[in-house]
C-alpha cells in the first residue's frame, strides 16, 4: 500500500468537493473491493474519501411503490431487512448470496453499483427492476447506468447515493456461483411488472445485459417453460479457465429458468 | 498431579490451546532489534534472457539499505539449490541437473523466478524501492505443457538439456510385460492428465534471518517442515556455512502439506543478506507471492494399460507418463515422479508384470515437487482409474474385478514386481468393511430418488495402498537419495519425573505434541501433562529429517519409543541398585519399578531424583542423569492402506457435481490417537477431493502466465462442498516398526481422487462417459454431456 491522505467529510457536498478537488482521488465506501486493489498496489489515490460519516447515505425507506436503499447500506442490512422480504424477496435474497458474511457485513450497495464488476449481483438486480441511481448531482435509469466492463455513467467527483428500487409483482435471482470467487459465474435477475418482464444477466459477459426475447416470452407466460428453448449467443460472452462461452451462454437459460422458479415460489 | 494418557486415548491436542487463544508463534510473529524489511523482485515473465538490472534508482529510492542480484550472489562464490536426490535413466546415465541459482543469473525460467532482493527499512519502502529496480528481459517463448515441451521445436530451456528431458526414467520387467500383453484376452487403456495442485497452506511462507558478528553465528527463523535439513543443505551447499554456526529455527507452522519440505532460495538470500547488511533482514510472501514460488504439485500426462486374461485377472500393466519439474529441480523434484510413483503401481493387487515409464520434464513453470501424497497419489489414480475401466470394458462388476485380483491377507508379505514388498496389510477387509458403512446394498435406492429429481447418481470405489515412513536409507540410497532418512528422539527425564522430548520431525498442523506425549505418558507412565515435545530447532533438537511423507509417528516415533525403552533400561539399573536386588529382577510397570514377586517398588520420580542426586547411586558403573537417545532408521516403508467409497450427484443441467457421501476404512496400524487419526484422514480426504472436483493450477501456453493465481482463480475445497464423512480404521499391525504404526498423514489425499472421480464416471457411464480428467469442474462435465448429445438442457 502507498501512502494517501484520508478524509472523512460529513455533507455530500464536502465529499463531492474533496473528489473533484484533489486529483485521483477515491471514494471508499465498504473498502472490499478498494482496499485489496491498494494493497496489491495496482491503485494509488493521493486520497481517499470516506463515505461512512454520510448519515445521508444510510438505511431503507419505504416509498410505497417503490424502496430507496442508501447507498451505503451493507449487503447483510439488506438481505436482513423486513421490508426488502417482503417486498422485493428476489433482492434480499440476492444480496443474501454476495460473498461470505464478513463481505456482507462490510461491503455496500453504492460501492457495489459505482464498481460494475462484470460478474457483481447488484448490477443484475438494479438493471432486472429497472431502478434508477440516485446520485448528488441527478438521477439515472439502471438502463442507461451500467456501460460495459466497469464503466458506469458516473461522472467524475458524482457520488451514488441511493437506489430506487419500484416493486414488483414478482421477481428472483438465480446465480451459479464461479467456483473459486463465489462472485456469478451466471447470476440471472427476473422481475415480472404490470407492464411486462424484465430479465437482466450478469456474470456471463462483459457486463449486465437484459435479454429481450426472454422478457417478451415470459412477458406472455410467465412459466420457466416459456423461456426453456431461447439460447443466448455465444458471441461477446466471456470465457476464461472457468466457463467457456457456450458453457455460460447455456447457463443463462437454466438460470434464468430457476430465477422464474424462485420468483413464483 | 494429572493422568497418564496413553496409546489408543483420544486426549484433546495440547497445542490447541495456544493456538485457539492467538498464542501461537510463527515467523511473522518474531520481531528482532534492528530488523529491516526484504522483498523479492521476481520475474513477470515465464522465460526471457536477463540482459541487464539497473539498481541506481532503486538504492536511491528513501529506505533503502541494499539491493542484491544474481551478479552478487555469483561475486560472492555461492552454490547452486541443491536437490536432494539423483536419479539415472534406464542406463544409469544421471539426471540432467543445472544449477539453480537463488537469484537468477543470465535467465529466468518461470513467472515468479526471483531476479533480486530490495532490503528497507520498512516493507512499504522496500516495495516502493523494488519497483524502481530497471530489469532489461528480452522475453522469449514459453513452454507450460509436457507434451509441448518435448516437442523437437519447442523452447529449450537449458542449452545441455534437450528436448527439456531431464530424465528418461524407468522400472521394471519391459520385455516380461511386453509378453503378458500377447497373451492377454483383453487390453484396456486409458490417457489421462493429474492436474497441477497448488498447496495453499493457511500460513505463507516467511523467514527472518540474523547475523551476530561476536559469535560469528548465524540465525535463521523459517517456516519449514525440516529445519536441520535446510542447515545442511543451505549451511553445506550453497552458503557455506559450518553447520556450528548456523542455527534453523522453524517455530509455530501454520500448514506445510509438502510446501514447506524444501529449500528455499529465499531462505538463502535472506541469511546471505544478513551479513552483508549486518542487521536482521525479514521476508513474508503474500498470497500471491505463494501461488508463484510455493512449489506446486503433480501435473502428470500419463498413458496407461492393463492386460487381463479372460477371467478378469490381470497379468501385465504397463505406464508411461510425462511429469512436469517446472523450470528447475526442487530438492525433492525428480523422486516424486519415480521412485514415489512406479513402486505403487501394483497397488492391491497381484499383477505379475509391470512397467513404467516416466519422462522427467522441465517446463516454464514453478518448480514442481513434493504434495501430500507425492507420487502415490498419482499411481493410485492411475491403477484405480483403469481397474473401473477394464471392468466396464470386461462388463465385470468394478467390487469383482478388483477382489479377482486381491492380495489375500494371508500372502502378506508379498513381494511386488516393483521393488516394494508390503509387510501387513488385509484390502479384502477394508473393502468389505467400506462396503457395509457405505450402505452400498441400499444405493439403488438412492440412485431412483436423485433420478426422479433429474440428477444421475454415481458410486466410486478406490482399494489403494501406499508406502510411507520414508525411508529406510539404504533403499532410498539406492534409488538416489543423497541424504539419510532416519529419525532421532531424545527422551530427557528431569530430576522431578517430568519429561521433555526433542525430537527431529515438525509438527505444523498434525498434533504430533499430543501424540508424542501419549506415547511417553503410556510407556513410562507419566501423567501426559507432563511430557512437552521440543521440535523446530536445530540448537535444541539433536537432528532430524523433519516431517513429510508421513514419517513422523512411523519413523520419528520409533526412534522416540526406543529412547523411551533406553530410559527404562537405565532406570532398572538405578532401581536394582536402590532396591538393592538384581537388574534382571526389576520389573517395570504404570510408573514403577518393583522387585518382581515383592512389594518393594521404587517410583519413577524417585528413580529420576536418584539419577540426578546420586548420593546412593552405583557411580562405578552408571552415569548419573537420565536422559537418552535413539535414532531409528526403518527397515522397510509401511504400506498403510484402505478402500475409499465416493458417491456423487450430477446435475445434468448445470454440470455440478455434489459429493453427497463419502466412505473410508483406512489400515493404518496402530491408532495412537483415534481423533487425530480421523482429523488426518478428513483433512487428507479433503484435499484429495479438492483436487478430483475443484483445484486446478492453469498457465497459459506461450506466455507462462499463471492464470489460477489467487484465491479468486483456484478452487480450494470449502466445507459446505462436503458431506459428513464415514471413516473409519481396519487395521492390520506393521510388523517392522515398534509399534506397529503405519502412518495416517497422506492416506486420505492418495485413496479419494480416484474414488471421486470413479463416481463421476459411475454416474454419466450410462451415456457412454468412460473417463473424465480431474478437476471435474461444472464446465467440465456439462461439455462431455454435449459430447454426449444428452437431451436434457430443455425439458
Ligand atoms: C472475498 C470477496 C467476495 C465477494 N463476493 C462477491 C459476490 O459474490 N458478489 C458480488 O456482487 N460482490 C462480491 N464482492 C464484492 C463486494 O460486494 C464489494 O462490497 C463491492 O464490490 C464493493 O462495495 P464496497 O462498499 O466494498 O466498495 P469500495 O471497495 O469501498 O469501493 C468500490 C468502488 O466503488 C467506488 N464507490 C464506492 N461507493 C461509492 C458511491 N457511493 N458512489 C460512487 N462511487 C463509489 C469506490 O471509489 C471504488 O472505486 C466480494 C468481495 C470480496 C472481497
Amino acid at each position: 500500500m502507498k501512502p494517501f491522505s484520508y478524509h472523512q467529510p460529513d455533507q455530500i457536498p464536502d465529499a463531492a468537493k474533496l473528489l473533484t478537488s484533489i486529483e485521483d482521488s477515491k471514494l471508499v465506501a465498504g473498502g472490499m473491493t478498494l482496499i485489496p486493489t491498494l494493497k496489491q498496489r495496482l491503485a494509488s489515490p493521493p486520497a481517499l474519501v470516506d463515505l461512512s460519516k454520510l448519515g445521508s447515505l444510510k438505511g431503507i425507506t419505504d416509498d410505497g411503490a417503490t424502496i430507496t436503499i442508501g447507498a451505503m447500506t451493507p449487503h447483510a442490512v439488506v438481505a436482513a431487512s423486513k421490508l426488502v422480504q417482503t417486498k422485493i424477496p428476489g433482492l434480499a435474497e440476492l444480496a443474501s448470496m454476495i460473498g461470505d458474511p464478513a463481505v456482507r457485513s462490510r461491503g455496500t450497495i453504492g460501492g457495489s453499483v459505482a464498481n460494475n464488476d462484470p460478474a457483481a449481483d447488484y448490477p443484475a438486480g438494479v438493471l432486472g427492476l429497472g431502478a434508477t441511481i440516485l446520485t448528488s448531482t441527478r438521477e439515472i435509469a439502471a438502463d442507461k447506468f451500467f456501460l460495459g466492463l466497469f464503466e458506469t455513467a458516473l461522472e467524475p467527483g458524482e457520488i451514488i447515493t441511493a437506489i430506487r428500487f419500484p416493486v414488483p409483482l414478482r421477481a428472483g435471482y438465480a446465480k451459479f456461483k464461479a467456483p473459486a470467487s463465489r462472485y456469478a459465474l451466471v447470476g440471472v435477475f427476473v422481475a415480472k411488472f404490470a407492464d411486462g418482464v424484465r430479465v437482466a444477466v450478469t456474470g456471463a459477459g462483459p457486463g449486465v445485459f437484459r435479454v429481450p426475447p426472454m422478457e417478451a416470452a415470459l412477458s406472455g407466460n410467465f412459466d420457466p417453460s416459456a423461456i426453456a428453448a431461447i439460447k443466448i449467443d455465444n458471441d461477446g460472452l466471456t470465457s476464461d479457465i472457468h466457463a467457456e462461452a457456450d458453457y455460460r451462454a447455456h447457463l443463462v437459460t437454466v438460470m434464468a429458468k430457476r430465477a422464474v422458479d424462485v420468483a413464483l415460489s | 498431579m494429572g493422568n497418564v494418557i496413553g496409546i489408543g486415548a483420544a486426549p484433546k491436542r495440547k497445542e490447541d490451546q495456544r493456538f485457539l487463544t492467538g498464542r501461537g508463534n510463527y515467523v511473522s510473529d518474531i520481531k528482532r532489534p534492528g530488523m529491516t524489511a526484504g522483498v523479492f523482485v521476481r520475474s513477470p515473465h515465464g522465460h526471457a534472457v536477463l540482459r541487464g538490472i539497473d539498481k541506481s534508482a532503486a538504492l536511491a529510492s528513501p529506505g533503502v539499505i541494499a539491493v542484491l542480484t544474481g551478479d552478487d550472489v555469483a561475486d560472492d562464490g555461492l552454490g547452486s539449490l541443491p536437490c536432494g536426490w539423483g536419479i539415472t535413466d534406464a542406463k544409469g546415465v544421471p539426471m540432467k541437473e543445472p544449477p539453480f541459482p537463488m537469484l537468477a543469473q543470465d535467465k529466468v525460467r518461470f513467472v515468479g523466478d526471483m531476479v533480486a532482493f530490495v532490503i528497507a527499512e520498512t516493507p512499504e519502502r522496500a516495495n516502493a524501492g523494488a519497483e524502481l529496480l530497471k530489469i532489461d528481459y528480452e522475453v522469449l517463448p514459453s513452454v507450460v505443457g509436457v507434451l509441448e515441451a518435448v516437442r523437437p521445436d519447442a523452447p529449450q530451456l537449458f542449452d545441455d538439456v534437450p528436448n527439456n528431458i531431464c530424465c528418461d526414467w524407468e522400472l521394471g520387467d519391459k520385455a516380461a510385460v511386453e509378453s503378458a500383453f500377447k497373451k492377454a484376452a483383453h487390453v484396456a487403456k486409458l490417457s489421462l492428465v493429474n492436474n497441477r495442485l497448488i498447496g495453499n497452506p493457511m500460513e505463507p511462507r516467511a523467514a527472518i534471518a540474523e547475523y551476530e558478528p561476536g559469535t560469528d553465528r548465524f540465525t535463521l527463523w523459517t517456516t519449514s517442515q525440516f529445519p536441520h535439513v535446510v542447515r545442511f543443505l543451505m549451511g553445506a551447499l550453497v552458503l557455506n556455512i559450518p553447520q556450528h554456526k548456523l542455527r534453523v529455527v522453524a517455530p509455530d507452522v501454520g500448514g506445510g502439506f509438502g510446501v514447506k519440505q524444501f529449500h528455499y532460495g529465499e531462505e538463502a538470500v535472506i541469511t546471505w543478506a544478513a551479513k552483508r547488511v549486518r542487521r536482521p533482514v525479514k521476508w513474508v510472501a503474500s498470497r500471491s507471492e505463494g501461488y508463484v514460488s510455493d512449489r506446486h504439485g503433480r501435473d502428470h500426462v500419463t498413458e496407461a494399460e492393463l492386460a487381463l486374461d479372460e477371467t478378469g485377472k490381470f497379468l501385465a500393466f504397463r505406464v508411461n507418463t510425462l511429469a512436469n519439474m517446472g523450470g528447475y529441480l526442487s530438492t525433492f523434484g525428480p523422486n516424486i515422479p519415480t521412485n514415489l510413483y512406479g513402486p505403487l503401481l501394483g497397488g492391491v493387487y497381484t499383477t505379475p508384470a509391470i512397467y513404467c515409464n516416466v519422462k522427467v520434464v522441465f517446463t516454464n513453470t514453478v518448480p514442481v515437487d513434493a504434495y501430500r501424497g507425492a507420487g502415490r497419489p498419482e499411481a493410485t489414480f492411475v491403477l484405480e482409474r483403469i481397474v473401473d475401466v477394464a471392468a466396464s470394458e470386461m462388463g465385470i462388476d468394478r467390487v469383482e474385478l478388483r477382489r479377482r485380483n486381491m492380495i489375500p491377507k494371508e500372502a502378506y508379505p508379498y513381494q511386488t514386481p516393483v521393488l516394494v514388498q508390503y509387510d501387513s496389510g488385509d484390502p479384502m477387509g477394508c473393502l468389505d468393511g467400506a462396503l457395509v458403512a457405505a450402505d452400498v446394498k441400499n444405493f439403488g435406492v438412492r440412485k431412483a430418488a436423485s433420478a426422479s429429481k433429474g440428477k444421475f447418481r454415481g458410486l466410486g470405489y478406490s482399494t489403494y495402498v501406499e508406502a510411507c515412513g520414508l525411508a529406510p536409507s539404504r533403499f532410498a540410497g539406492r534409488l538416489g537419495a543423497r541424504g539419510g532418512l532416519y529419525e532421532s528422539a531424545t527422551v530427557r527425564v528431569h530430576p522431578t519425573g517430568q519429561v521433555t522430548v526433542m525430537i527431529g520431525t515438525h509438527n505444523h498442523g498434525q498434533g504430533h505434541e499430543t501424540t508424542f506425549a501419549q506415547i511417553v505418558s503410556d510407556k513410562l507412565g507419566v501423567a501426559f501433562e507432563n511430557v512437552d515435545i521440543v521440535f523446530g530447532d536445530t540448537d535444541r533438537v539433536q537432528f532430524g529429517m523433519g516431517t513429510y511423507g508421513s514419517r513422523s509417528l512411523v519413523v520419528g516415533g520409533a526412534a522416540l519409543s526406543k529412547a523411551t525403552d533406553k530410559v527404562i533400561v537405565k532406570g532398572k539399573k538405578i532401581a536394582a541398585h536402590l532396591l538393592e536386588a538384581s537388574e534382571a529382577d526389576i520389573q517395570f510397570e504404570a510408573g514403577k519399578f518393583s522387585v518382581a514377586g515383592t512389594d518393594r517398588i521404587k517410583t519413577f520420580e524417585e528413580i529420576a531424583g536418584a539419577a540426578y542426586v546420586p548420593h546412593n547411586y552405583p557411580l562405578e558403573v552408571l552415569e548419573p542423569g537420565l536422559e537418552e537417545q535413539a535414532y531409528y532408521d526403518p527397515v522397510n516403508f509401511t504400506y498403510p492402506g484402505g478402500c475409499h467409497i465416493a458417491e456423487v450427484e450430477v446435475d445434468p443441467e448445470t454440470g455440478t457435481v455434489t459429493l453427497v457421501n463419502y466412505t473410508a476404512v483406512d489400515d493404518v496400524g496402530t491408532v495412537i490417537n483415534p481423533m487425530i487419526v480421523e482429523g488426518q484422514l478428513h483433512g487428507g480426504i479433503v484435499q484429495g477431493v479438492g483436487q478430483a472436483l475443484f483445484e486446478n493450477a492453469v498457465y497459459d501456453e506461450g506466455s507462462g502466465q499463471l492464470l489460477s493465481g489467487s484465491l479468486m482463480d483456484y478452487c480450494m475445497p470449502r466445507a459446505d462442498h462436503l458431506p459428513m464423512m464415514k471413516v473409519a480404521t481396519h487395521s492390520t499391525l506393521c510388523t517392522h516398526t515398534p509399534m506397529g504404526v503405519k502412518g495416517c498423514g497422506e492416506v486420505g489425499t492418495i485413496g479419494s481422487p480416484a474414488a471421486v472421480i470413479n463416481a463421476v464416471v459411475d454416474a454419466l457411464s450410462h451415456l457412454g462417459v468412460t473417463h473424465v480428467d480431474m478437476p471435474a469442474t461444472p464446465n467440465r462435465i456439462w461439455r462431455l454431456l454435449q459430447n454426449a448429445s444428452l437431451p436434457v438442457a430443455a425439458e
